[in-house]
């Protein structure tokens, strides 16, 4: 047994998305290779070498491989999967993009989003928005799998030395090409790796308000921003924001959810955190049925106060 | 150009499910079904591009029970032109329904399949980029904006640090995020009229593909239950309660 993992990376650094896809690659129980796919991504194989449990990082340094455009990479992810019996990425949006099309290519089924790894063919993975969590067996020869990030430890960044092997693919499918990218600039912490999050609803009623009030207290608390979909539909925060089950699936150390009813879509994306607090004037908001700390009232008093007194 | 939408029938969004106590899958009798809201998205870009004269015909299909013509009747009701079933009783796995619907784009020749990104009951975000892999053809995953221009599409997609915008040869496929669009009501006169509009019936034979499905459920459990907590009745007592759970310095 033996699993290739996809690395997420932007061609310069390793994102930690991939450590927790390297943990669940472990658990398969054969050696685990990670497989760096980009253009000028040199110093990313390097780190990738490093990871604890990594016997092998396979690069594919190719203009074609740059932006991770699925047409390009799927197929060479394909033609590597001679050699593995598991393709293991995370469920980012890049994993999400590209690991169903390796599926395809390879004629198996893909478990999306698993939460433990049961045995060699034996998977736990949340369906119905987290509500009921399903244990699946596949009778596929090779697993084609992604790996919620929440789920799993992330594997050291160190103590481990892979042999880095240069490998090619077929390079541009020429079907698509990258035009641009708008990428959310912030100083603050990235949501799915952040300790404390502090998350704004549509209660909030504009973005200027939604600065206003969430910017400080998560400045106070070194937190990450979050958003509820009505948040972000309404233009208070940018798409990556969202945190849901079908936005980004969070569990840091402490959520705090300000002026969020709670719907299943929320919590689906959120109720892992360690310690859950809710700011809310309905005390009926079913957000109340997760938190752990529960605060009746108006965000508008209630945020500037606890962001001077913490 | 022809586009195609596959329309899945599913748990409506507002049904919180319940694990059978046998653990055996979810509770599903009696209880309301929908279109997947993010093929609602789907079709409703698919008539916009025919409203803007880039389509010339919406062509809705649903991989399933018999009940799926409601969920076809639906989508003819917003608008789209003509309706396949593709009948089975069989759980529908992505990689099935991405075959089943290979061989309709085999005889249909549509310009652009538009999928939801995922499907709210089994969340497997699969079966676009699994056509599309099926097809060799480009995909737009997660689109907030879709812009056709000549042979090329530009796909704007959601991604995790914000958007990217792809141009990708036509056909393509394109699955669809929440900011793409907001679907439309069907009106009274529209439902009376999707009534009369054809729906063609199939079975996954007629496209050659094996529905058997290749993963198991073993079983279906409840996850791990939160303990309800307290209520503080001031920002003292939340700073304090903070302090004391360690969430804070
Ligand atoms: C297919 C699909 C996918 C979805 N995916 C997601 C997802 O990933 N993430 C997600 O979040 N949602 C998702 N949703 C949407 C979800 O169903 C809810 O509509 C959404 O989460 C509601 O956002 P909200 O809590 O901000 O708004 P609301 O439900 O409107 O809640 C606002 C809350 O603010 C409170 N409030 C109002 N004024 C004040 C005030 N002055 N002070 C304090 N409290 C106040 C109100 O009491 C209320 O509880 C999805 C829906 C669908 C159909």
């Amino acid at each position: 047994m033996s699993a290739l993992v996809l690395a997420e990376h932007d061609n310069s650094e390793l994102k930690d998305a991939t450590l927790a896809a390297v943990t669940a690659a472990g658990q398969l129980g054969g050696d685990v290779h990670i497989l760096v796919a980009g253009a000028g991504c040199g110093a990313v194989a390097d780190a990738a070498a490093k990871i604890a449990g990594v016997s092998k990082v396979l690069v594919a340094d190719d203009a074609a491989y740059g932006a991770a455009l699925p047409e390009n990479v799927a197929p060479l992810v394909a033609g590597l999967m001679a050699g593995y019996d598991a393709f293991v990425a995370p469920a980012t949006s890049r994993g999400k993009n590209i690991a169903p099309r390796v599926a395809a290519a390879l004629d198996v089924a893909q478990i999306s989003e698993i939460l433990s790894v049961e045995g060699p063919d034996t998977f736990t993975r949340p369906i119905y928005a987290g509500n009921a969590i399903a244990t699946v067996k596949s009778s596929d020869a090779k697993k084609v799998i992604t790996v919620r990030g929440t789920a799993f430890a992330k594997a050291a960044t160190s103590g481990g030395s892979a042999s880095v092997e240069a490998v090619s693919g077929a390079g541009s499918a020429g079907t698509s090409s990258f035009v641009g990218a708008e990428l959310t600039k912030s100083a603050r912490p990235e949501l799915t790796a952040a300790k404390i999050i502090v998350s704004g609803g549509r209660a909030l009623g504009s973005s200027e308000k939604f600065h206003e009030y969430i910017d400080p207290l998560a400045d106070k608390l070194g937190a990450a921003v979050g958003a509820s979909r009505a948040a972000v539909d309404a233009g208070y925060a940018p798409n990556d924001y969202q945190v849901g089950q079908t936005g980004k699936i969070v569990a840091p150390e402490l959520y705090v959810a300000v002026g969020i009813s709670g719907a299943i879509q929320h919590l689906a994306g959120m109720k892992d955190s360690k310690i859950i607090v809710a700011i809310n004037k309905d005390e009926e908001a079913p957000i109340f049925q997760v938190a752990d700390v529960g605060l009746v009232g108006d965000l508008f008093t209630l945020v500037p106060e606890l962001t001077g007194k913490l | 150009m022809k586009v195609l939408v596959p329309v899945k029938r599913v748990v409506d969004y507002n049904v919180k499910v319940r694990v059978k106590s046998d653990q055996t899958g979810v509770e599903l009798a009696n209880i309301k079904m929908s279109m997947n809201p993010f093929d609602e998205i789907a079709v409703e870009e698919a008539i916009r591009l025919k409203e803007k004269g880039i389509a010339t015909e919406v062509v809705v299909v649903s991989v399933g029970v018999q009940q799926c013509t409601e969920t076809l009747r639906t989508a003819l009701a917003m608008g789209a032109d003509r309706g396949i079933l593709v009948l089975t009783d069989v759980a529908t796995e992505s990689l099935a329904v991405a075959k089943v619907l290979a061989g309709i784009v085999a005889e249909e020749a549509p310009g652009l399949v538009i999928l939801g990104k995922q499907a709210i009951d089994d969340d497997a975000n699969q079966t676009g980029q699994m056509l599309a892999g099926l097809l060799g053809w480009a995909q737009g995953t997660f689109a907030s904006k879709v812009d056709p221009q000549g042979d090329t599409v530009n796909v704007t997609r959601e991604i995790d640090g914000g958007l990217e915008t792809v141009a990708l040869k036509l056909p393509a496929i394109v699955t669809t995020d929440l900011r793409l669009n907001e679907p439309r009501y069907a009106s009274l006169p529209n439902i009376m009229k999707a009534k009369s509009k054809p729906i063609a019936n199939k079975t996954p034979a007629d496209y050659g593909v094996d529905m058997t499905p290749r993963l198991t459920t073993l079983k279906v459990t409840e996850p791990a239950k939160r303990q309800a907590g307290i209520k503080v009745k001031s920002v003292d007592e939340l700073v304090a309660k903070l302090k004391e759970m360690g969430a804070v310095a």
